[in-house]
């Protein structure tokens, strides 16, 4: 299959639905370029959470310079679902933090773009390793503990995992951390599409109810569709004032997705956690994202 | 010496998936905990086959070994399959104290070990474990060479008594052994006889250590191919008799060179038949991703490393010096 990147960039701050959408699109269109590229990879998550990403990166959220993503001041982002990777490096591309070209390089040898993220590869945007679930979110809530106990700073520390995630045990430790230390700069996502590898998460391992567990730990807890860009943008907003209210309160963002969505045959399917699409099913789904 | 031919390739996973299920039709109290990747380590044959012996505990690696334990102490057998990442290594403690010190009948299959996962990268590529769990008092460790020798391995493991862990990997391998190739916990087999150099190996870079021995007899070099599946307990007897017969050692393992097979290689012989050794491994990196084939080259988990590395450890010991001062670099030997 012959893929082009296009060389569009966009910029991060606040803007409307529309425009967030048209982000969003195109950080699809890129995960599924780079899978059909790698042949190997997880489509479902990143295509699920393209809309998280767009508003997160895009609304004005997180301050960052694509040209130094190393910037002192920058907050930063830690994706404790490290497997859904692919729509970190598609999002981090079209914030123009590294050539989209790149992205044609998922998962090969050598490659920044390793299969779960690899901080040894210095690809500009990846604060953590991850991979093994459960550890990022602790990893979020240190680097949160260091900016608001020690620095003192006003960084703030996002970090998304996913909902089968929630079963490991050491995530519900990093919560109950986040709430002792009254860490209102750390901001929790939790991609819900009820999905992970082996079917439905009732039948894997009940998580439920994930809105009461996380209001019992403390966080200032919104449920949200999340492909909707209005209230995925009130969720962020009262996250910022969570932090400049200096409530004590970490927030919690429980986004309500569709494993797959925006490609109509892998939507809401867990079959499709863990698979890249094939060049004919990447040619449909190119020609669904318009 | 042992029959081997070629038969083309499988993964050594279905070998644990299909013993697991005759250890199932054998033995009632079999029963198996999943971790959400029951496919692909395989464990999805005996759930569909015993519904009511099967648990998904869910992505909580240290809950289901301690959960194990909890079974065992029952007088359940227990078997609990991930990817060796995280159901070694992530609930090491529960291992050590739940599982071992209880002496609780747990038995544990580890998935993706090796640096032939592939594209999935380091965090997926388990090359640590074996040196870690070798180390428990009362662990069984085993690293299958192939299909037939992981089926074999599984069941032998189901059907022993005491903490048991098998390595598995990912993608296919050589099948080479078949029904008759003896295999024993705590044993190693000579698969080719030879008396100037012997190549210790398990998992996958058994048939490499074959593959070197063919290309050593091209130079008259009659390699002796230890295969050793069972790295606790420890093949003494044969291991040292190489020692003392071939005056020589090439070890090959899909691990770190530290601490797993080449050490307690090099541990015996110390103690018993010093000679020099030379260790095909990863050494002290983490993986990467990219097609398993290529990371085993880059790697350096060929059989050319396993050939050169043979031809050092020999000219080490004709020189009358063994190890204080390298008279080549196998990069020197290597093509
Ligand atoms: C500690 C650990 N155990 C198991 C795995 C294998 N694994 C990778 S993704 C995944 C499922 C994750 O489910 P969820 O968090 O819901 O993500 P989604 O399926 O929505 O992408 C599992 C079990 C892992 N990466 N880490």
């Amino acid at each position: 299959m012959n893929v082009e990147f296009e060389q569009k960039v966009f910029p991060n701050k606040r803007q409307s639905a529309e425009e967030l959408a048209e982000v969003a699109l195109h950080i699809r269109r890129d995960i599924i370029k780079s899978l059909v590229l790698a042949q190997s990879g997880h489509s479902g998550g990143p295509l699920g959470s393209s809309d998280i990403f767009a508003t997160m990166y895009f609304g004005g959220y997180m301050r960052y310079k694509p040209e130094d993503m190393t910037w002192e001041g920058r907050d930063r982002f830690v994706l404790s679902a490290g497997h859904m990777c692919p729509v970190l490096y598609a999002t981090l591309a079209n914030a123009g933090c590294f050539p989209k070209a790149e992205l044609a390089t998922l998962r090969k040898y050598n490659t920044r773009l390793q299969g779960h993220p690899g901080r040894d590869m210095g690809l500009p945007g990846i604060e953590t390793s991850s991979g093994s679930l459960g550890q990022g979110i602790s990893i979020a809530v240190g680097m949160a503990m260091s900016d608001k106990l020690l620095d003192k700073n006003d960084r703030r520390v996002f970090s998304l995992t996913g909902d089968g995630e929630l079963q490991e045990g050491s995530v519900w430790e990093a919560a109950m951390a986040a709430s002792h230390f009254k860490l209102d700069n750390f901001c929790w996502i939790i991609d819900n599409n009820d999905c992970q590898i082996d079917g439905r998460i009732k039948e894997v391992l009940d998580v439920y109810p994930i809105d009461e567990k996380c209001r019992s730990f403390g966080f200032d807890t919104i449920v949200v569709d999340g492909h909707n860009f209005t209230e995925l943008m009130s969720a962020f907003d009262r996250f910022l004032e969570n932090q400049k209210n200096n409530t004590g309160k970490p927030t919690a963002i429980i986004a309500k997705t569709y494993m797959g969505h925006g490609v109509s045959f892998m939507n809401d399917n867990y079959k499709w956690h863990g698979v890249p699409p094939s060049v004919e099913q990447a040619e449909k789904a190119l020609a669904e994202l318009v | 010496m042992q029959e081997l031919t070629l038969h083309g390739s499988k993964p050594t996973r279905h070998g644990f998936g299909e013993g697991l299920v005759v250890l199932g039709e054998r033995h009632d109290n079999v029963v198996v905990l999943g971790g959400d990747i029951t496919g692909s380590v395989m464990t999805s044959l005996f759930k569909d086959k015993f519904p009511d012996r099967f648990f998904s505990i869910g992505i909580a690696e240290q809950n289901a070994t301690t959960i194990a334990a909890g079974l065992a102490l029952s007088g359940k057998i227990p078997f609990f399959a991930s990817y060796g990442a995280f159901c070694a290594l992530r609930n090491a403690d529960q291992l050590r104290i739940s599982v071992c010190y209880n002496e609780a009948n747990v038995k544990i299959g580890g998935g993706h070990a090796g640096i032939s996962v592939g594209p999935d990268g380091a965090t997926h590529q388990v090359l640590e474990e074996v040196a870690f769990l070798r180390t428990l008092p009362h662990m069984t460790m085993l690293v299958p060479c192939d299909y037939n020798e992981a089926k074999k391995a599984t069941i032998a493991m189901g059907e022993m008594v005491g903490p048991a862990y098998i390595r598995f990997g990912r993608s296919p391998v050589p099948l080479f052994t078949n029904d008759n190739t003896p295999f024993e916990i705590g044993k190693a087999q000579v698969f080719r006889e030879g008396n100037d150099i012997a190549l210790i190996a398990n998992g996958a870079l058994v048939w490499e250590s074959m593959l070197a021995a063919d290309e050593l007899a091209k130079k008259g070099i009659k390699a002796r191919v230890i295969n050793c599946p069972s790295v606790k307990p420890f093949d003494v007897e044969t291991v040292v008799n190489a020692a003392r017969e071939c005056g020589a050692i090439v070890t090959a393992e899909e691990h770190q060179v530290h601490g797993a097979l080449g050490g307690a290689v090099a541990e015996v012989t110390a103690k018993n038949a010093p000679v020099p050794i030379e260790f095909v491994g990863v050494r002290d990196s983490f993986g990467g991703s990219g097609e398993p084939e290529e990371l085993m080259v880059k790697f350096g988990l060929t059989w050319k490393e396993i050939y050169a590395s043979a031809l050092v450890a020999i000219e080490r010991r004709d020189k009358g010096s063994s190890g204080i001062r390298r008279v080549k670099d196998v990069a020197q030997y290597a093509e």
